[in-house]
């Protein structure tokens, strides 16, 4: 029953990884690819797929080899299986902490966190920043090449919400940013 | 039950909108989700926000998703945490469904990926936005300084020569919870001897 398979799987894919995103391909890997569903190098070109559509790789990947095994009903199983841990784990913890909301260990323990979850968003940019400018996107162990196009798009855009926050004291709408940079790809790659 | 109602549905829309434009993963969803639920509709505090992307990151699953369940939560129960996953997930389940129909053409078509790298640029403007909003909300003390800067060496170190270092932040996210409640009652020690 390819459906409950499909389920199954995703559904411990999603129970184990831990951070999202790209921490899943290892066990892609081996329980994916290992069936036949995908082969590796439609896996690392569906990456870069991922990359230009929105929404997370987890989804992206369950709906992709849901519906090349089962079609509509294949991609509705995969999805469901890989999103269904997530949200179970979190209603449990939500309603347990929901009790403990006023004390002050709680509270003192997320202050402790707070700058750790910065330095982690923050090392982020910075290797996709090293990556995308001087390796072409790909991993350090590639040639370096300084890409001139890019940074300069990338300054210009920062620039310019930098300067706008300053003018207006409001943030430039996000969607909107987002679909300029699209435009200015268009034009200048 | 009405406010309920509206509330659900104001979940979904935002969360449609949040899902339709979250490129470059969970931590650039952060933003928006920022701007759209904290900053301009007020339904979650900026503290409980912080706790939220803590226990999206140390539990199992991609963080927007974990984000949406706990948001959706907090706003209007467990109905509130369905609506608010279903319509993060259903923009990239239908744009994924429909692209698998038609992978080759796609993934062949160089103004999608003309058009992807100038979207690059704007998730790397949108995630060191992100950085700066979220460090400006929070005190800055010597603990503030030292500890941002040690993890941010550790996992840039880490990601520099490990191929897999998800368990990395994990370990990480454990150590400053520890930090934090040990804090806690070393205060609270220090105001009962007073």
């Amino acid at each position: 029953m390819i459906f409950l398979e499909l389920f199954g799987v995703f559904f411990l894919i999603g129970l184990f990884t831990f951070g999202g995103g790209y921490a899943m391909i290892p066990l892609i890997e081996s329980q994916v690819v290992s069936r036949g569903w995908i082969n590796i190098e439609t896996l690392y070109d569906f990456i870069a797929v991922s990359e230009v559509t929105p929404g997370p790789f987890a989804i992206n990947i369950a709906t992709f080899i849901g519906s090349s095994q089962g079609g509509i009903l294949g991609s509705l199983c995969a999805t469901l299986g890989v999103v269904l841990p997530s949200f179970i784990v979190i209603l449990l913890l939500a309603t347990i902490l929901n009790r403990f909301s006023k004390s002050k260990y709680l509270s003192g323990a997320i202050d402790g966190v707070k700058p750790i979850i910065i330095a982690l968003i923050a090392s982020t940019v910075i290797m996709l920043m090293i990556k995308t400018f001087f390796f072409g996107g790909n991993s350090l162990t590639s040639p370096f090449v300084i890409d001139r196009t890019t940074i300069a798009l990338f300054l210009i855009i920062f620039g310019f919400t930098i300067i706008y926050k300053k003018i207006t004291k409001k943030d430039f709408n996000t969607i909107l940013m987002l679909l300029i940079s699209a435009i200015f790809g268009l034009i200048v790659f | 039950m009405k406010k309920r109602i509206i509330d659900c549905l104001t979940l979904i829309l935002v969360f449609l909108k949040i899902g339709a434009f979250s490129f470059g993963g969970g931590y650039a969803m952060i933003g928006i989700i920022q701007n759209e639920i904290v900053e301009k509709r007020k339904w979650i505090r900026q503290n409980d926000f912080f706790e939220i992307v803590v226990i999206a990151e140390s539990t199992p699953g991609p963080i927007s998703v974990n984000v949406a369940t706990y948001v959706g939560y907090k706003v209007a129960g467990i109905i509130g945490s369905i609506f608010a996953t279903l319509g993060l997930v259903l923009p990239s389940f239908l744009i994924i469904y429909i692209i698998s129909l038609f992978y080759n053409e796609f993934i062949s078509n160089e103004y999608v990926m003309k058009a992807f790298s100038g979207i690059k640029c704007g998730v790397m403007v949108l995630l060191l936005s992100t950085v700066f909003k979220l460090s400006s909300k929070i005190e800055k003390n010597a603990y503030f300084y030292i500890v941002f800067c040690l993890a941010l060496i550790i996992m840039i170190l880490f990601s520099i020569f490990l191929a897999d270092f998800s368990w990395i932040s994990l370990i990480l996210i454990f150590i400053g919870l520890t930090f934090g409640v040990i804090n806690t009652a070393l205060a609270s020690k220090k105001v009962k001897k007073v």
